[in-house]
């Protein structure tokens, strides 16, 4: 049996390697990547707990984060592609319309 | 008899409405619904007098909550006790008399219809204020007369008047009144702190409880009496009454002579109970009415104007009321308030009658003669003459001496000198005015003066009749009934006097009075007079009368012109300009935020990569926080 502290710290470390990936990167779509990467850690870290629990129930939201995640990354990339059009580049440093 | 009571502020209010909403469409009809309005309202006081007369209980009812917030509650309340009745016979009787004579009087008037709105908001206003049951809603109604009295005095705003406008007479008569009104406001104040209610019954019930201090209830007396020494024109806040001749003669008749100024009187007795409680402030108001008296009465000896000579004579017998009313005869004092109504209407209506056959002449050196040209308006005038220098067994006669009595009476000798001083004054004044524009030859300019026709005529009438024989309502020993009427509301006389001391006394009185007119009929009948005599500006002590003793000049120097001074150079340069403008304004809100902006502009960077950052730090510092 594998004690449930592994599987939490295994989705610390993953959620702590998305989160310096999603601030250190430059590129949008490194950065979504590293934002589904922290979502996954998410599941991990619920489905530990609901292994340690005993109740299935952890494992049904963990469906459900999916779900959510799938679509929010598809809003990302829409949203990416559309900035491509018009600035030629995913590089979010140059991407600073908003700036006062 | 509730409905009637409620009816009798209400009608004259509706009349209002109408009027100002459709009255220009009225025309003439438009006057007529006025008259009727407060007619009526008459005919409904005659109605509660009556049932006051079979039973003397108070009919008292509350209209609806008006204030109600939190611990302090003030209901729209009535209370028609035997006071209220006699002072809403006055004003409604009175009023009704005034209504018509303005009906000729204001004929053709471009705004004629907004006049007798104006008047018949003012009759609703006063009829509020005597008829509250509590002093927030006298207040309502004294500030609502103060506002009419603006509008009325300023009616005709393209007039000069003065060196200035109609309409600073009128901003004078209400910023005047607003000063008296603070220390009203304040009496209030301390009233409603002590005794946690602001109604007339809870109030008394109070007093006779000996919840008051007799400090307290002296600043409190003191204080309303401010009030009434700016609504009753005594002094120091009588300067506005002159100036608010400017209005038109109807107008001074209602407001400035009958009603309005009456109602310092009015809130004294009503407030009989606190004003027992405190001899001090009872002093006070006797002297001050005392000096008003005299004072007043000097400054009526040197006007040529005949409202302006009016003018200084209603102020001086509002001072005779507050003798009264000062030394603990709240009956005598209202009971002159009634014959001095009747009188001082008839004198004022009798002086427009006057003015109007001369196409609006006010100065008395121009008149003369009319004796013979204007017999109705002279007898009548003459009539309200006697009865305003007490003559005996006219109105005036029998209330000026039941106040001299009672002053006398309750062993204040030096008031009563001034008071029977100053009715020696006013016998001189009054007859001054009468030999001046009535006998004589005439002095101006118009051909054909033309008589008051019947609207003017009848109210003249009525009101001669009045000011002979309301007299006989409180005839010494004889007669009671005027006091024994209020005696259930305001206690019975004070003291009673000797027959023959009282006897004495009207005999002195009488006496000075003759002398007064025996003064002017030398001075001013025997003696021919000419225009530029009278015109002339007398010398030494006669013209520093004729200059009103130089009060509103002192006034202006010691009081106006400071204020003016400190708004404009301080409050206007320093405080606005440098202060909110320079440095709030320019500094503050531009320099300094600008810069402070243009630091944290920086934090905008637009750059996703920032603002993640942003958002760990923020759930990290939470975390912290939390663990």
């Amino acid at each position: 049996m594998i004690p449930t502290q592994h599987i939490i710290v295994l989705a610390m470390i993953l959620f702590a390697i998305g989160a310096t990936g999603m601030l250190l990167r430059r590129n949008a779509i490194l950065m979504l990547m590293s934002v589904e990467l922290m979502l996954n850690a998410a599941n991990v870290g619920i489905v530990g707990f609901a292994r340690m629990r005993g109740d299935l129930a952890g494992q049904v939201y963990v469906l459900f984060v999916m779900t959510v995640a799938a679509a929010e990354v598809a809003i990302g990339l829409a949203l990416f592609m559309a900035i491509f059009r018009t600035r030629r580049t995913v590089d979010t440093d140059r991407i600073d319309l908003l700036r006062w | 008899m509730r409905t009637a009571i409620t009816l009798i502020p209400l009608l004259p209010l509706a009349g209002f409405l109408v009027n100002v909403l459709v009255g220009k469409r009225l025309r003439a009809m438009s006057a007529w619904l006025a008259v009727a309005a407060v007619t009526a309202s008459f005919a409904l006081s005659v109605a509660a007098f009556l049932r006051l007369a079979a039973d003397p209980t108070p009919i008292t009812f509350s209209l609806y909550d008006w204030i109600p917030v939190g611990h302090f509650s003030a209901p729209m309340g009535i209370l028609v006790d035997r006071l209220t009745t006699v002072m809403l016979l006055v004003v409604t009787g009175v009023g009704s008399i005034i209504h018509l004579y303005s009906v000729g009087y204001m004929h053709g008037d471009p705004r004629y219809s907004r006049f007798f709105a104006y008047m018949n908001l003012f009759a609703a206003l006063m009829l509020v204020l005597v008829m509250a049951d509590n002093y927030l809603v006298m207040f309502l109604g004294w500030e609502g007369v103060g506002l009419c009295s603006y509008l009325l005095i300023g009616f005709w705003f393209e007039r000069p008047f003065n060196g200035g406008t109609t309409n600073d007479a009128a901003r004078k008569a209400f910023v005047v009144n607003r000063i008296g009104d603070f220390g009203f406001l304040v009496g209030l104040f301390l009233l409603w702190t002590t005794t946690g209610s602001l109604g007339f019954a809870q109030v008394q019930r109070a007093a006779g409880a000996g919840i008051f201090s007799t400090t307290l209830v002296t600043a409190i007396t003191i204080l309303l009496f401010v009030g009434a020494t700016g609504k009753s024109a005594q002094i120091p806040l009588y300067v506005w009454l002159p100036d608010a001749m400017a209005g038109p003669t109807p107008v001074s008749a209602l407001i400035h002579a009958a009603t309005m100024v009456t109602a310092g009187v009015y809130m004294v007795a009503r407030s009989h109970f606190l004003y027992d409680l405190a001899p001090i402030s009872q002093s006070v108001v006797l002297w001050i009415g005392a000096a008003t008296a005299i004072f007043a009465a000097t400054m009526g000896t040197a006007q040529n104007d005949i409202k302006k000579i009016l003018a200084y004579s209603t102020i001086s017998q509002l001072g005779y009321m507050f003798m009264g009313v000062g030394c603990g005869a709240y009956a005598a004092g209202i009971f002159h308030l009634v014959t001095h109504a009747f009188f001082k209407a008839l004198l004022f209506l009798g002086a427009g009658a006057a003015m109007h056959a001369l196409h609006d002449e006010l100065d008395i050196s121009n008149m003369g003669g009319l004796r013979k040209r204007l017999p109705l308006v002279f007898w009548t005038f003459l009539i309200g003459g006697l009865a305003l220098s007490g003559f005996p067994f006219t109105a005036g006669f029998f209330s000026k001496d039941e106040i001299l009595a009672q002053v006398f009476a309750t062993g204040r000798i030096e008031a009563w000198a001034v008071g029977v001083a100053a009715a020696g004054i006013t016998a001189f004044y009054t007859f001054r005015l009468i030999f001046l524009a009535f006998f004589g030859e005439y002095r101006g300019g118009v051909e054909h003066p033309h008589r008051p026709g019947p609207t003017m005529a009848a109210p003249l009438v009525v009101l001669a009749a009045l000011s002979i024989l309301g007299g006989y309502l409180q005839v010494p020993r004889v007669v009671n009934a005027f006091s024994g009427y209020l005696a259930p509301v305001v206690g019975g006389e004070q003291a009673t006097l000797a027959l023959n001391v009282e006897a004495a006394l009207m005999l002195g009185t009488f006496v000075l009075v003759l002398v007064g007119i025996a003064g002017a009929w030398l001075l001013y009948v025997r003696r021919p007079v000419t225009a530029e005599a009278i015109a002339a500006e007398p010398g030494g002590l006669m013209g520093v009368i004729r200059h009103k003793w130089y009060v509103d000049e002192i006034y202006a120097a010691v009081i106006v012109d400071p204020i003016r001074w400190t708004s404009r150079t301080v409050l206007w340069r320093v405080v606005d300009d440098w202060v909110i403008h320079g440095f709030l304004v320019q500094f503050v809100g531009g320099l300094l935020w600008k810069s402070v902006g243009f630091v944290v502009s920086f934090w905008q960077t637009g750059r996703i990569g920032t603002y993640a950052f942003g958002m760990v730090l923020g759930v990290l510092m939470l975390l912290w926080l939390l663990v």
